[in-house]
This record gives structure tokens, C-alpha cells and sequence, in this order.
């Protein structure tokens, strides 16, 4: 009865701010106008092509290096060297030496690219590439080798992933999972973050107000303490359920706005599908891929390790709240906290990406810090059934373990004034 | 009187430290029982105690005859020392929620604060966040959600502090009507003018022990001293003081009269009944003042206190 009134008026304290109204319905809208930018200013960056100028007077190189779109480059060869250095310190990005030698092949180690700015790895890629490419060239050309013989017969493979069902893959499609993965991994610790904080917070709030010793004189601080967690996790679960309808909606007017381009906007870049073979077939796959993943699986887990995630963090973040009387005081106690999350979004993308059923990849989906992130990026490549059962049972253990030390925390937190306690003496609450 | 609140020996301990150590009341029914003690005493630690929110870590404590349990939280009010209110919730829904939490059905909150309202003549804050509110009237607000779900046993810690002469004199009013009414309250406090003029029992607490309970009258009684204040025209101004300090120790007194009388406070030894003082000066002069000090609880307050000291 009490623990449904607290519980109430917490979600309604929540969903009633002003800031929870104007977050739920802004971001997904600044989310894709942040996307779009992004967009937009990932195209213009490539638009001015660089200005590179060659000094080649023997003119080894000369007709190898071929402008594109990136770079323009303009032959100083006819100056003298000094005047030629001169003028591309001035007028050019930088300037690509290549110094007069007797045999061409000596170039091997003597090209030098000379600039003000270091150069991008793209770059100095590229005309390490052209170097390459012609001495080889030459080389052949002396063992008597025909080049272009060995140009026609280099063969470029490309293996077709299907699985045993019959179902194509495709192996760009991977990242596609990594993406979906790590999107749901990151939303968990952004929830689990900003919904933590305003439990604490809201412990805080009721320290500082003072009305918290009237408040436990009716109920019991763990009622409170777990009433304020609910009602929490409830405005979260509100906010995503938005931001799902939200999204779908929006979705679905951009996918009616560009028409054809839709298969693009979802998810899928336009270098993955450069790289493919025959475009058309491809989205095709995409798109029956994406279908076919867990989403199920994936949705329901998202609730169960947010619910779980959220209540085993916030019960810490109220712990956190009570010993604490400001919210400046509290920063020292979070650090632990954001930690562990930080490690289940890297660890998570870097293991996951390579081998999602590794053996770091599920060790981190099983501990409880770290698996309501890692698990939600592993969950698309498809996960077994008893592992997540596994892992959504020890996070919950652990939750009743920590609530328990959280609520003394909590408990004797709360009607501490004045002082900002150290560590040594939380844990000495511990005993009380 | 039939006490509805027994503490027994309870014994509180914070890691080393015993904030009280086997203290023992009894708070009659009916009563404004003033807890007394300077700061630190372990005021707040019973206090606490009896509203559930710690456990004693020994003895016990029977509210009507039954152990103290979650049953007996609707029974009793408490206002602590420390007190406020949600800022940012509005003060009819405030008080509804506070209410529920304490048991209350939604009706029969809204019944109660209807009366409090109309009471208090605030029926226009409804709607009001507390923020918005003058201090003095969150006050009443913090006191309404006090006694919102009549209690039985009506616990107010410092009640005055911080309160604007105005509303402590209306608050005042409200708490010896709801003793006419058969609340029991118990008043922690270190005012002690608040204290002699409302309170019927006392206790006092220091370092963590109970020094003295009872009735008022009945502490005062232990702590008089047999010490009298007498105003008197003598005929033989002279001889009257120089026969009397013979007698009786004698200081200069500190009253108000309207002539010009010699003042005395005269301290007669135990056992000395005041009569044979008033025979003697009433043979010197014309008396006409005759009083016998009585020692004011903060006289009893600062004795006891210093005496432990």
C-alpha cells in the first residue's frame, strides 16, 4: 500500500518535470538533426581537394601520380629545388621530393614528403603506394617478367557467409550487428547513468529538504529507498517506450520522404555497400537480415537487464545519495560507479567485434556490473537461451546482495547531517 | 493516570558511543510531557526510537500496554526538529500523500484536511507549492501534516523553533485544544518558558541518563528549597535588619512593589515551617509581600545539569 504511493509519487515527481518532458520529446529530435549534421558535414569535408606539389626532375614519378578527389598535385620540376620549396611552403599543402639518383632503384627509402602540417595517413599512404607500384613495376620489367601478366592474373576473393539454415549473410553485416548491439548496449548505461543520478538525486532532495525523517517515521527507509527505485526505473521504461514509438514514427515519415533512398537510412552506409558486389541484391539481404535477428529476444532482454541493471546501480546511487548532503560532495562515490559501466561499453565493443562468443565476451556478459551492456552487444549474433537465463540470474542475485548493503547505507545515510563521510566510514555504517 | 507511553530501560549505542544508556519513562495519558535536556542528551535518539525509525539496541517500549509495532505508526504523530516539505509538490497533494503514508484513506485525508484547512483559514494553498509559501505559512502546513490523522500520541521536537511569535501562540492554542481533546504530546525542547507554561510532566535527560521525572508540581517540590521572598515596612528599619540576619540567612530580594518596603529573600532551614518566619516579621512590620520562591524549571534545568557536570 505505502510502497505504491511512494511509488507513485515518484514517477509523478519524474514525469511531471518539466526537464523529463522537453528530454523525451527533444532528443530523438536532436538525435537525428545531430545525425543529419553529421551527414552533411562528413560530405562537405571531402568537397576541396588538397593541393600537393611534386618536384621530380627526373621525372620517375611524374605520370604516376594521378589527381583524384582528395588531391590535386602540380608539378614543380622545372624550378630550381630552393625556389620550388619555396613556392609549395607557400602555395601547397606540401611538397613530394623525389631526388635525381642514378638508379631509380635507390628511390626506395629516398622519397621525402615535406610540410608544415604533418600529413594525413591517407596521404603519405598513397604515395608510398605510387613508390611501390613503380619500382615493382621496374623491377619486373628487368627480371624480364611481364607485369601485366601478373596484374591479370591476381584474383580478389570475396567468401559468401551463409548459415546452415540456408539463410545468405553477408559479412558487412556483422558490423550491422555490432551497431544494433552496441546502440542497445550504450542506451542501457545512458539510462542507467542518467536515471541513477536522479535517484540519488531525489534521496538527496529529501535529505536537504529535511522532510525525509517525517517521511520515515510512516515508512520503512528500504520501502522508501526501493518505492523511489521503482518509480524511477517506471519513468525510464516510459521515456524508451516514447522514444520507440517516437523513432518508429519518425522512421517511417523519413522512409516516405526519401522515397527509394530508404534502404540506405537504415543503418546501412554507402561504403559497405560499395564494397559489395551487386547493390539491389544486397539490400535485399540486409534487410531480410535485420528482420531476422532476435528482436524479441533483444526487446524483452533490453527490459529485463535495464530493470535489473538500473535497480542493482541505483540502489547504490541511493546509497551514494543518502551518506552524501550535496550534490558536489557526491562525485568522489560516483567515480566506482561510471567505471565499471565505461569498462562493459569498451570491453563490450572491442571483444564483441571480434569474437562474440569469446571467452572475455562472455565472461563480462555473466558479471553483473558489466552484463546488462555486454550482453545487450552480444544478444544479435545470437546468444544461447541458458546464458542469458544465467546471466539475468546473477545480476538479479547480486541486486538482493547489494540492496541489502545499499539500504543500511541508506538507512543510517540519511539522518547523517553535516559531515562529508569517507569511506571508512560507510563501511563503518555497515556494522550498525 | 494510566500511562500510554512506557519506554523500559532502553539502551541505544552508535559504535562506541552510548547515546542512552537504560532509560526509563512513563508519560501518562492525556499529559504535555516536556522531555527535557541539553543538547546532545539523546532527546532525539529516544524520540527516534519511539517513532520506529531506529530500534533500541536494549529494553523496550509499550505504547497502551502493547510492545511498540508497525500498527502503532497511524497512532502517533511526530514533527521533528529537522523538518520540511517538498518543495516542488504542491501542498494539497503533499499533505494527501503524507497522510496515505501514514494510513489514512484518500477520503478520509481529504475529511481531515477540509477541517484543517477551514481551521487554520488557509483553504486557498491547495494548490500552492510549498516553495511559494511564506515561511510562517509553511509552518502550518508542516504542522497540519502533524496531526492530520489524529493521532493518539503527538510527538514535537523544538515544536517553536523557527516559528514567528504569531503562529507559536497559534500553535500553541492548537496543542492544548487537541490535549482537551485526549492527545497525548511530548514536547522535546530546551525553551523552557514553553515548557513551565504548558507542560504538566517533565523529564530530563543528560549524558545519555534520565534525571528526573515526574509530575511538575511534583519536581518542583523536590527542588524547593524552603526560600522566601518577603517585602515589609518595619518600624525599626535598623534594628530589623541587624536582629534578622541573627536568624535566618538572609540576601537582598528582586521583586517589584509599589512602595519603597525592605526586600528579602529568606532561606529557612529544612524543617522550619514558613509560619514562624511570618510571625516573626509580622511582630516588626507591616508585611506585605510573602511568597515562597519556586524553583522555575529552568532554575531545576541548569542545577541538575551542572551539579552532573
Amino acid at each position: 500500500m505505502s510502497l505504491s504511493l511512494i511509488i507513485k509519487r515518484e514517477f509523478n515527481a519524474k514525469v511531471r518535470n518539466k526537464s523529463f518532458i522537453v528530454m523525451t520529446f527533444l532528443s530523438p529530435l536532436l538525435f537525428v538533426a545531430m545525425a543529419a549534421l553529421v551527414g552533411y558535414l562528413a560530405n562537405i569535408s571531402g568537397d576541396e581537394a588538397e593541393k600537393i606539389a611534386l618536384y621530380d626532375p627526373a621525372g620517375v614519378f611524374t605520370k604516376d601520380f594521378k589527381p583524384d578527389k582528395e588531391t590535386v598535385y602540380t608539378d614543380l620540376s622545372k624550378l630550381p629545388l630552393d625556389k620550388a620549396k619555396k613556392e609549395a611552403a607557400e602555395k601547397y599543402e606540401g611538397l613530394i621530393f623525389v631526388p635525381k639518383v642514378a638508379d631509380s632503384k635507390e628511390l626506395v627509402n629516398r622519397v621525402e614528403y615535406i610540410s608544415n602540417d604533418s600529413p594525413s595517413m591517407e596521404l603519405v599512404n598513397k604515395i608510398e603506394d605510387v613508390v611501390n607500384d613503380n619500382l615493382t613495376k621496374q623491377n619486373l620489367v628487368k627480371a624480364n617478367i611481364d607485369y601485366k601478366a601478373i596484374d591479370a592474373a591476381k584474383t580478389k576473393a570475396e567468401v559468401k557467409l551463409s548459415k546452415f539454415s540456408g539463410e545468405k549473410s553477408f559479412k558487412w553485416f556483422n558490423y550491422l550487428k555490432v551497431f544494433i548491439g552496441f546502440g542497445f548496449g550504450y542506451l542501457i548505461m545512458m539510462f542507467i547513468i542518467i536515471y541513477g543520478n536522479m535517484v540519488m538525486r531525489s534521496v538527496i532532495e529529501e535529505k536537504t529538504n529535511r522532510i525525509i525523517e517525517i517521511i520515515i517515521s510512516s515508512v520503512k527507509p528500504f520501502k522508501l529507498m526501493m518505492g523511489k527505485i521503482i518509480g524511477t526505473s517506471l519513468a525510464g521504461i516510459l521515456q524508451f517506450l516514447i522514444w520507440a514509438v517516437l523513432g518508429g514514427i519518425l522512421l517511417t515519415i523519413a522512409m516516405g520522404f526519401f522515397g527509394l533512398k530508404m534502404g540506405a537510412a537504415s543503418a546501412v552506409s554507402p561504403d559497405m555497400i560499395a564494397a559489395g558486389t551487386s547493390k539491389t541484391e544486397e539490400m535485399q539481404v540486409y534487410l531480410t537480415e535485420v528482420l531476422t535477428l532476435p528482436w524479441a529476444t533483444m526487446l524483452i532482454s533490453f527490459l529485463i537487464f535495464f530493470i535489473g541493471g538500473f535497480f542493482l546501480y541505483s540502489s547504490i546511487y541511493a546509497s551514494i545519495g543518502a551518506a552524501v548532503d550535496s550534490e558536489t560532495d557526491s562525485q568522489q562515490f560516483l567515480l566506482p560507479i561510471i567505471l565499471p559501466l565505461m569498462l562493459g561499453v569498451y570491453v563490450g565493443f572491442f571483444t564483441v567485434m571480434n569474437d562474440p562468443h569469446g571467452t572475455v565476451a562472455t565472461v563480462f556478459s555473466m558479471i553483473p556490473l558489466t552484463s546488462p551492456i555486454v550482453m545487450m552487444m552480444r544478444l544479435p549474433f545470437g546468444v544461447p537461451l541458458w546464458q542469458i537465463a544465467l546471466s539475468m540470474a546473477i545480476l538479479f542475485a547480486t541486486f538482493f546482495g547489494v540492496v541489502w548493503f545499499a539500504a543500511k547505507i541508506y538507512r543510517i545515510g540519511i539522518l547523517m547531517y553535516g559531515k562529508k563521510p569517507t569511506y571508512k566510514e560507510i563501511y563503518k555504517w555497515l556494522k550498525y | 493516570m494510566k500511562p500510554i507511553l512506557e519506554v523500559k530501560n532502553v539502551v541505544k549505542q552508535y559504535g562506541d558511543y552510548t547515546a542512552l544508556n537504560s532509560v526509563s519513562l512513563s508519560v501518562p495519558q492525556g499529559s504535555i510531557y516536556g522531555l527535557l535536556g541539553p543538547n546532545g542528551a539523546g532527546k532525539t535518539s529516544l524520540i527516534r526510537i519511539i517513532n520506529q525509525i531506529t530500534m533500541p539496541d536494549g529494553g523496550e517500549v509499550l505504547l497502551d500496554g502493547e510492545q511498540l509495532g508497525p500498527q502503532h505508526i497511524k497512532q502517533i504523530g511526530y514533527m521533528p526538529e529537522e523538518r520540511g516539505l517538498y518543495k516542488s509538490m504542491k501542498v494539497g497533494e503533499q499533505a494527501l500523500y503524507l497522510a496515505q503514508l501514514k494510513g489514512l484513506t484518500k477520503k478520509e485525508a481529504k475529511e481531515q484536511l477540509d477541517y484543517w484547512f477551514n481551521k487554520l483559514d488557509i483553504q486557498g494553498w491547495w494548490d500552492k507549492k510549498i516553495q511559494e509559501l511564506s515561511k510562517g505559512m509553511a509552518q502550518k502546513i508542516q504542522f497540519v501534516v502533524t496531526v492530520l490523522h489524529q493521532p493518539k500520541l503527538l510527538i514535537l521536537d523544538e515544536p517553536f523553533s523557527g516559528f514567528d511569535p504569531v503562529n507559536a501562540n497559534l500553535i500553541k492554542d492548537e496543542i492544548m485544544e487537541l490535549r482537551d481533546k485526549g492527545t497525548t504530546i511530548i514536547f522535546s525542547t530546551h525553551r523552557m518558558e514553553s515548557v513551565e507554561d504548558m507542560c504538566d510532566h517533565i523529564a530530563l535527560i543528560h549524558q545519555s541518563n534520565k534525571l528526573i521525572e515526574g509530575p511538575l508540581n511534583e519536581v518542583k517540590k523536590q527542588y524547593r528549597t524552603n526560600t522566601f521572598e518577603v517585602g515589609i515596612a518595619p518600624t525599626n528599619f535598623q534594628h530589623l535588619l541587624a536582629d534578622i540576619s541573627t536568624k535566618y540567612q538572609t540576601t537582598q530580594a528582586n521583586f517589584k512593589t509599589l512602595d519603597d518596603e525592605l526586600k528579602l529573600q529568606v532561606a529557612l532551614p529544612q524543617g522550619t515551617p514558613p509560619r514562624e518566619l511570618l510571625s516573626y516579621l509580622m511582630d516588626k512590620g507591616d508585611v506585605t509581600y510573602f511568597v515562597e520562591k519556586i524553583p522555575s524549571v529552568n532554575d531545576i534545568f541548569i542545577e541538575t545539569v551542572s551539579k552532573k557536570k
